[in-house]
């Protein structure tokens, strides 16, 4: 344990309104705290630039799934156990279920929240690749309102995000997908649990007669932030099921190898992320075809 | 920030909790919190003040070991037990959580503890023992 | 029938019931009054020389014990082989992680924040971080030549057979460091005092090591020196060495301190870091064959990365080369190995030592000499397997009775080889992205220490009668896990034939238990338990004579005669002392001769399944086969092969320690990829039992054994699965996997 005890102040704030006065009151100088399953690494490692934390973990607004006719609504603190066994998630969003399965392990699960996840920034993170294959939007509230952005352009670089100081995660929305869909997942990750990404493919897609009517691909570990490999998504909608042939999946995967930005770290390799990447998204479309023909 | 785990094993002074890592990877650490399994190591201990706390030391009552523990020590489980505690707690849990797992389900439930000495084999066994043996008392006390 | 009351027997661990309720007490458990912690700051230059310590500002220095080279009371270096390692440099720094000052104060936290507040004044010097760079001396960082030992083992004249064999096979084959990652990381609580003189408690696996190094460290005599182990939570070799060091450093600071308790506990990633792993090797191979595939001659050239400091290094590379040749008969073998300095922390000790580096090569060899002659692997193996009467590459004649091609064989059909075979042959001609493949290697292992060392070290262990009518076994060797309590118990109480309760392990403590040597070369049960099992057969001869004890007697019976002899002699002890077995030679010089008293042997046999799209190989079954003389209590038996082979599988597959200028880049757990319970398939563990004549109840070491074979079995396998004889390193990471495929595709674009 390497981290500062004594120098540090944690606030406990009993309603949300308290927490964003504290975070508007003395902007910059609070950092959210949720499960901690971030934030406590670091801290024992002696690395964290921080020592005024604001404690989230009670704040019941910020917890619960809701869902609506349109929509699923997932508060701040949902953690990963609550996503891995909600039956109308694993129904509809499967991506959402199997990112969370794969995150850690149960004592993680437990505690590791999904705003946490999202605001931690890491490219590494699991369910972001999920939340942009669906479309995700994240809520963000300060004292002077709350605004919805679209998940896709909520990092701006890496651990770089649109979050101001004084803003928190309250909420992140999901829509219900409609009609006739297929969804992927697919971690490739340094073991089988407890495990850091090396590569993580999620993908949402939706055919209309006979053609790719949507089609997003988030993807992890392959570039400063979690992206959407858009060059991508856009070779692949609209196109007929039918022409989606061993030809043009190699095109795809050429495509995505120029899409990401993958780096050498103590991890994987570039090269290797990047032939994986295309590899992955040549399984996937394989399984879409599949999917789509049977259908 | 203090963590959970240095008030359980500092102020508490219940050392039956171990520190393996201190980063959440494994598992020695692992306490059973509000009925929840967490790693101790990255608790602060502020959100665990006012909640239930089950340690390695609340698991057997009195000289009667936890069934979990029991089939530990029969099929091999412990070896130089550092990680014992923390995979007693996890199957504890997981068998609350699925009294009847299969060999799958016990792997995924112990898939945060790490155990350099078993090699795990004997640890499913020994998980997979407790779960029959809750069976058999249950059917006894129904008969 | 087993006709034995406690030999054969899954007893329950001694110690189980301690562990499955936490109450067991390893070093971090402990607190002490008026107890400080310590921590030490370290180089982080790889090579240089120290100018100077600075001390920071802010921090309250005259509260802090501190420690320096200059305040060392004896011998400044660790007494182990040589002497070349010091427990805090004086003015040279030769790796990144070499202790320099020690700090000690009661608040921990503030203790961090010293740390972080010296500064070390280094002139750098260039480093040597490559093992062929340090061969070739591009820099002399180490004695005349880098060379920390050199061995060459000789048999035959190899160079008369290149010409004229139908085949000649070479190959290099390399291994990677791996971290022993105990999950109990290293630690110490020392008391020091000029009158009391020293008294450790730690996470040890060699108590007399320690004993040994704090003697010369604080130039005390035997008696002032007092090392007790605690409960250790693993060790793997990891704790061989390393805990002098850390003990020293304990010591060192509560002697500054007035003799008041200091705990030095490392944190995961400053033990991952900072304390020895194994020895990163390369094997040359060049070999020669017959038209039939016997094998005509071995050209061994073997190296070993040894780090900075000699430590451990020329007993490894002793036990490397000897296992170099594999179980195979070779006329003409030459076997050079070395062991080479470089400018990283010191490589140690890990179960296996040197054995599964150089049988890493070999077993992988020979599926690259099979693939390359055209021949089946497993035909290849029978025409060259040891048999009785055959001589090993230092000479050593087999005397006993092994059937290796018949092991072989029982591995394979428990693997269900013919039929998977089959199966994979339909499988991978489908266009899947999986590929399937089947592998194995077949090995032996050295039980005990090389040579002479056993008679060097004239072990002696005892067992000794108690007031209330129990016996304890008195013994240094080390419960870390392996179950060395329950084991000597045993093999106690199958002599004394008293219930399992009657015989209790004392607690290693020099201060209580004789040398019996330290707790590796899977040397426990099979030497100590030997010596333990004489000196209780001298037990109960006493206690016969004595008249106190008649035969035939139940426990109660044997309890009270005990109760009434120490009533009547005040003691009751009964000790043994080692002694080669009859027709055992060795010259240490020309490295010819018995290199162990016996062997284990088995064969480990592996089905992979390897992804093609992301190029990781699953291990979807795995059966190890062994004979390991007689099994004295199979529960934990399979639990050491279990556990070895789990090991095993990482070092062969994903346990990649990443090098940064001499320093571990990967010390966490969550970047050094050991495996999680979703990773290992079940281990199948069979035993075949041939009860070894010299061993107690017939047994043979086994710790070390299921370690050397994991690896070239899955690689062996990875061979089958894609057709080619590329990966020869490990850890065969999917990393490493693709790039070999993709040079294969460069290479031999028709293969596409
Ligand atoms: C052993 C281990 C294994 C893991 N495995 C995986 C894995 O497989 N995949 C994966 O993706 N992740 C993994 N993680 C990381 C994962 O647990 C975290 O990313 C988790 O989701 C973060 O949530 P938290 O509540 O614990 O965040 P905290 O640690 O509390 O906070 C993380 C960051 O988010 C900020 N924050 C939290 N909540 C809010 C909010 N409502 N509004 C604004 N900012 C907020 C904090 O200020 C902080 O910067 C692992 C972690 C560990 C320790
Ligand atoms: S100590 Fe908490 S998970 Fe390792
Ligand atoms: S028993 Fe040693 S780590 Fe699990």
């Amino acid at each position: 344990m390497r981290g500062q005890v004594p120098g540090c102040t944690v606030h406990t704030p009993t309603t949300l309104i308290g927490a964003l006065e504290i975070l508007f009151a003395e902007k910059g100088a609070w950092r959210p705290l949720a499960g901690g399953t971030d934030l406590m690494v670091l801290f024992a490692a002696g690395v964290l630039p921080f020592s005024r934390f604001l404690n989230l973990w009670g704040l019941d607004e910020l917890r619960g799934i809701e869902t609506t006719s349109d929509s699923v609504s997932l508060g701040a603190l949902t953690t990963y156990a609550e996503i891995r066994t909600h039956p109308l998630i694993a129904a509809e969003l499967p991506n959402l279920v199997q990112s969370a399965w794969v995150t850690g392990a149960m004592a993680i699960q437990n505690r590791g929240t999904l705003a946490g996840n999202i605001a931690n920034g890491s490219p590494a993170a699991d369910t972001p690749p999920s939340l942009l294959a669906y479309g995700a939007e994240v809520q963000l509230q300060s004292l002077a309102g709350s605004r919805w952005v679209p998940y896709e352009n909520f990092h701006t670089g890496y651990k770089q995000t649109v979050m101001l100081p004084e803003e928190l995660i309250t909420r992140i929305r999901v829509w219900r997908p409609k009609g006739d869909n297929f969804h992927f997942f697919r971690k490739v990750g340094t073991r089988k649990a407890q495990a850091i990404s090396k590569v993580c493919l999620a993908a949402y897609a939706r055919a209309e007669e006979g053609r790719v009517a949507e089609f997003r691909l988030g993807m992890g570990s392959v570039a400063p932030v979690p992206m959407r490999a858009l060059t991508t998504e856009m070779l692949v909608q609209g196109q007929a099921i039918e022409e989606l042939d061993g030809q043009f999946i190699a095109g795809a995967k050429l495509a995505l190898m120029e899409d990401i930005r993958p780096i050498d770290d103590i991890r994987s390799t570039a090269s290797y992320r990047r032939k994986v990447s295309a590899n992955v998204l040549g399984q996937l479309l394989e399984e879409m075809v599949e999917r789509f023909k049977r259908a | 920030m203090a963590r959970l785990l240095d008030v359980i094993r500092e102020d508490l002074e219940l050392t039956g909790t171990k520190e393996g890592c201190g980063e959440g990877e494994c598992g020695a650490c692992s306490v059973i919190l509000n009925g929840k399994l967490v790693n101790s190591c990255l608790v602060p201990a502020v959100q665990a003040e006012g909640a239930e706390l089950r340690t390695i030391e609340g698991v057997a009552s009195d000289e009667q070991l936890h069934s979990v523990q029991e089939s530990f020590l029969h099929c091999g489980g412990a070896q130089c037990g550092i990680c014992t505690p923390g995979m007693v707690m996890a199957a504890v849990d997981l068998l609350k959580r699925c009294p009847h797992p299969d060999e799958a389900q016990i792997r995924d439930g112990l898939a945060g503890n790490l155990c350099r000495c078993t090699g795990y084999g004997k640890i499913v066994d020994s998980v997979a023992q407790a779960a029959e043996r809750a069976i058999q008392v249950a059917e006894e006390s129904r008969s | 029938m087993n006709p034995s009351l406690h030999i054969g027997h899954s007893r329950i661990r001694k110690e189980g019931r301690a562990k499955v309720t936490g109450e067991a007490q390893y070093t971090d458990d402990v607190r002490m009054e008026y107890m400080l912690y310590g921590v030490t700051v370290r180089s982080s230059v790889p090579r240089g020389i120290l100018k100077g310590i600075e001390f920071g500002e802010g921090i309250p220095w005259d509260e802090f014990v501190i420690v320096t080279a200059k305040d060392v009371p004896g011998e400044l270096n660790v007494a182990l082989i040589e002497r070349d390692q010091p427990f805090l440099a004086l003015d040279r720094i030769n790796h990144p992680e070499e202790p320099v000052v020690l700090l000690a104060h009661a608040d921990r936290y503030l203790l961090e924040k010293a740390r972080a507040a010296v500064h070390l004044d280094i002139e750098p010097l260039p480093p040597l971080f490559d093992l062929e760079e340090s061969l070739a001396c591009k820099e002399v960082i180490w004695g005349q030549d880098n060379l920390f030992k050199k061995i060459l083992i000789e048999k035959g004249d190899v160079d008369s057979v290149w010409a004229g064999a139908a085949h000649v096979v070479e190959g290099e084959y390399k291994t990677g460091s791996q971290e022993q990652l105990y999950i109990e990381p290293n630690g110490a609580i020392a008391v020091a005092n000029a009158e009391a003189g020293v008294t450790v408690w730690g996470s040890l696996q060699c108590p007399y090591y320690v004993h040994t190094a704090l003697k010369a460290l604080f130039n005390l005599p035997d008696d002032k020196v007092r090392v007790i182990q605690m409960e250790t939570g693993g060790g793997f070799g990891g704790k061989e060495d390393y805990p002098s060091l850390i003990a020293g450093h304990a010591a060192l600071l509560s002697l500054k301190a007035g003799g008041r308790p200091v705990k030095i506990v490392y944190d995961r990633e400053e033990d991952m870091v900072a304390t020895t792993k194994r020895h990163p090797s390369r094997t040359r191979i060049r070999s020669a064959f017959d038209a039939e595939g016997r094998l005509l001659a071995l050209d061994i050239d073997f190296a070993l990365d040894g780090g900075a400091y000699l430590t451990l290094s020329p007993v490894v590379l002793s036990r490397g080369a000897i296992h170099a040749g594999g179980p195979y008969r070779c006329p003409n073998t030459s076997i050079r190995a070395r062991a080479a300095a470089t400018n990283t922390p010191p490589h140690g000790a890990f179960r296996g030592f040197g054995a599964p580096q150089s049988l890493f090569a070999i077993e992988r060899h020979m599926d690259v000499a099979a693939a390359q002659m055209g021949m089946d692997p497993i035909a290849l193996r029978k025409q060259n397997l040891l048999r009785m009467g055959d001589a090993t590459a230092t000479g050593q004649i087999i005397k006993e009775n092994v059937d290796l091609p018949g092991l072989l064989d029982h591995a394979l059909e428990k693997l269900d080889y013919s039929a998977k075979k089959e199966n994979h042959r339909i499988h991978n001609a489908s266009l899947g992205p999986i590929k399937k493949g089947l592998g194995f290697a077949i090995f032996m292992h050295g039980c005990g220490f090389t040579g002479s060392g056993e008679s060097y070290l004239a072990s002696v262990a005892g067992v000794e009668g108690r007031a209330d009518g129990k016996v304890h076994v008195l013994a240094a060797s080390t419960e870390m896990g392996q179950g060395a309590n329950t084991i000597l118990s045993q093999v106690v109480a199958e002599v004394l034939k008293v219930p399992l309760e009657y015989v209790e392990v004392v607690r290693p403590d020099t201060a209580l238990v004789p040398d019996s040597g330290p707790t590796v070369a899977s040397r426990t049960t099979m030497v100590v338990g030997k010596l333990v099992q004489e000196a209780a057969i001298g037990l109960r001869q006493t206690l016969i004579q004595s008249g106190f004890l008649k035969v035939p007697y139940d426990g109660e019976g044997f309890s009270s005669a005990v109760k009434q002899y120490i009533a009547k002699n005040d003691h009751l002890k009964a000790y043994s002392q080692y002694n080669t077995p009859p027709q055992i030679v060795w010259d240490d010089q020309l490295y010819k001769g018995d290199a162990y008293t016996t062997f284990a042997w088995a064969c480990y046999a592996a089905e992979v399944a390897v992804d093609t799209r992301t190029f990781e190989v699953k291990v979807e079954d795995f059966v190890a086969f062994q004979e390991v003389g007689r099994v004295l209590n199979p529960t934990l038996a399979e639990g050491q092969i279990e556990g070895g082979v789990a090991q095993g599988i990482g070092y062969g597959l994903s346990e990649q320690v990443v090098w940064s200028k001499g320093r571990m880049a990967n010390g966490q757990m969550t970047n050094y990829i050991m495996a999680t319970s979703m990773d290992i398939p079940r281990i199948r563990v069979y035993f075949e039992e041939n009860p070894y004549p010299n061993g107690p109840g017939g047994a043979k070491g086994l710790g070390e054994l299921p370690m050397d074979g994991p690896a070239p079995a899955l690689l062996n396998a990875v061979q089958d699965a894609l057709g080619t004889s590329a990966p020869r390193e490990i850890p065969l990471t999917p990393e490493r996997l693709m790039d070999l495929l993709d040079l294969m595709d460069f290479l031999e674009p028709s293969n596409v």
